[in-house]
């Protein structure tokens, strides 16, 4: 830290200004040779950069391509393109392959988990955050916990107490078990967001003699919008790409959610053969999540880095 | 604020609470206790055997093997994903040329294309990630192959994920793959918000790019990194290394357990084989290992907080 500490040669007016505008570099040119080095170091981290892109995205186009492929060109010759757009690939994976049921059965799921995630989590979230009462901490700390322990130490056990109450392999079933585990980050969060929330319009709601729950449903939880949009998200995000929780509790064949789905039918297209539908699958489960999030862009950056830089 | 206030609290927290308790509080208390236990979980009897479980697993070699394949991903992953990442928010916030007339420090062009594309993956489903890869390491016909030998390498054709000795790389390498994003953007948010006036001072004293990023950028994000690693330490323990290697690896968890983890020997001991208090055993060492992971990384990491 001894850099930064010894040197603010820098005018001291210039004070809050980000230096944006009056930047360009002081009086004294760097001398070629550390230009030279500079030109080759930009060459150089430019195109590791670009090389990252395409490591990036080429499985993905690869995938997209090869979905449009039938079954021998796809062994044959894995990087040529398609001799024809086998469309035929897609309508296969969506009716044959049961892709439709899949992709009903995680919207069912997901929808009723992010509702129930969203309500439950805000409602916990905001009386942990705005009510001392004894236990507060407690029940704060009991809820964070969650995060940090390995839910297959749970699951071994949950399987038969989610197999007594008659919801194993049951929609509503895995929605109440996805709304639990999702509760511990979304606590988390939402706690920290309702402390930043000014108490005073709550206070002047409640004077006007709104009771606890009015204040809360139509005065605060307008105001927490952009932590719920955030939390909401995140937890869509993992709600939707769930895989262990469904594995586990979700063994029903009709009941599958999609990332279930698609590895099941890997598994028995090693029977069947029919590897281009399998594709089809795939990029059809891929496309609508990555076409969602170039849309949404900076809110599901947004969403997904807020609870690690609190 | 006091009229009905506890009744309220009670009102709101009952049913969170409650659910929470249920299924997830209630089956980890459970988990420890059935450890003691001969259940199987196929039939509701059973019967306390103390520390049977637990000396049984200190003599299994599986159990070792996949202590051992965790601890891997535990200590490996971040340091590559983290390390790379670091690298790359680096080049995209402050590696830029410099231009005249413009700020002292820049990103490289198209920072904000980087971002959006290193993302990519991270929306995606695990599970769909690694069916992506399982068809690209595949040795005959799967895309990498094929690619080394359209180069000419014929002669290079490793089985990948059947080669016992690479296939535990090969499964960390998708989990790189599609994490590094992720913590590109982390580090790129925190870079942003370090006041451009150390960079300009940091500069005039002539410091080169690897000094100020050492010194200066580092030190000032430490915060972030380190919960980062604690995050993704905790990923690769759990959720994460589950799903990549119970879908792409023979068996799953081989070729000859090379790749079977901790949390994977859980779920096979449980609901393949009907020895579920062995299970929940394995699964304690599983948490007593996340802990101390998270504990050591937090204590080896702390330093004083820079104020900025």
């Amino acid at each position: 830290m001894k850099t930064t500490e010894t040197s603010a040669p820098l005018p001291a007016d210039a004070g809050s200004g980000m230096s944006v505008t009056k930047a360009g570099p002081p009086s004294g040119k760097p001398p070629t040779a550390q230009k030279r080095e500079g030109k080759v170091l930009n060459a150089f981290s430019h195109g590791i950069l670009v090389i990252w892109a395409i490591m990036v995205v080429l499985p993905l186009l690869w995938a997209v391509m090869t979905s449009f492929k039938d079954d021998s060109s796809i062994f044959g010759s894995p990087w040529s393109l398609p001799d024809m757009l086998h469309f035929d690939n897609w309508t296969r994976a969506w009716t044959e392959a049961d892709m439709s049921d899949y992709f009903l059965n995680t919207v069912l799921v997901v929808g009723g988990s992010l509702i129930g995630t969203l309500v439950l989590g805000s409602m916990a979230a905001y009386v942990l955050a705005r009510f001392d009462f004894p236990g507060n901490r407690f029940i704060y700390y009991l809820f964070i916990g969650g995060m940090s322990f390995p839910i297959m130490l749970a699951l071994v056990p949950l399987f038969y107490v989610v197999n007594n109450m008659g919801l194993l392999n049951t929609i509503h079933g895995l929605i109440l078990v996805y709304i639990a585990y999702s509760l511990p980050f979304t606590v988390f969060f939402l706690t920290a967001f309702f402390r930043t929330l000014p108490t005073s319009v709550a206070e002047a709601a409640f004077v006007d003699g709104a009771s606890h729950s009015r204040t809360f449903f139509q005065i605060m939880l307008p105001m927490a919008k952009p932590g719920l949009i955030s939390v909401g998200i995140f937890n869509f995000l993992g709600q939707w790409n769930q895989y262990m929780l469904p594995t586990v509790l979700n063994t029903d064949p009709d009941k599958r959610v999609l990332t279930q789905g698609l590895v099941q039918l890997a598994v028995s297209q090693g029977y069947k053969g029919d590897w281009s539908g399998l594709f089809a699958g795939l990029v059809m489960a891929m496309l609508p999540v990555l076409a969602a999030y170039i849309v949404f862009q900076r809110q599901v950056v947004q969403g997904l880095t807020a609870g690690a830089l609190k | 604020m006091q009229h009905g206030k506890y009744r309220f609290i009670v009102g709101f927290l009952a049913l969170p609470l409650g659910l929470y308790a249920l299924f997830v509080v209630w089956p980890f208390i459970q988990s420890i206790y059935y450890s003691f236990t001969d259940w199987t979980g196929l039939s509701p009897e059973f019967k306390m055997v103390g520390l049977d479980n637990y000396r049984r697993m200190l003599d299994d070699d599986v159990f070792w093997k996949s202590l051992q394949h965790s601890l891997m991903f535990a200590i490996v992953l971040p340091l590559v994903t983290i390390g790379l990442a670091l690298f790359f928010a680096f080049m995209i916030n402050v590696g830029g040329r410099r231009r005249k007339g413009g700020p002292v420090i820049s990103g490289v062009r198209g920072s904000s294309f980087y971002k959006i594309v290193y993302f990519f993956p991270q929306v995606l489903s695990i599970a769909i990630v690694a069916l992506l890869f399982n068809f690209a390491y595949n040795p005959d016909s799967g895309a990498i192959n094929s690619f080394l030998r359209g180069i000419g390498l014929d002669g290079v054709q490793p089985l990948w994920l059947g080669d016992p000795d690479l296939a535990l790389w090969c499964v960390m390498a998708v989990l790189v793959w599609s994490t590094v994003g992720f913590f590109v953007v982390l580090f790129s948010a925190g870079m942003a918000s370090i006041p451009a006036e150390l960079y300009e001072a940091a500069l005039l004293d002539g410091a080169n790019r690897a000094t100020t990023f050492f010194r200066l950028t580092l030190p000032l994000l430490w915060d972030t990194v380190q919960s980062g690693w604690v995050y993704m330490g905790i990923l690769a323990l759990g959720a994460e290394s589950f799903a990549v290697v119970q879908i792409m690896t023979t068996g799953p968890g081989g070729p000859d357990y090379s790749t079977t983890v901790m949390v994977l020997y859980v779920y096979q001991k449980a609901f393949r084989d009907g020895q579920a208090a062995y299970a929940t055993t394995i699964g304690v060492a599983l948490l007593i290992v996340t802990l101390a992971f998270a504990a050591v990384v937090l204590r080896l990491g702390r330093r004083e907080r820079l104020e900025y």
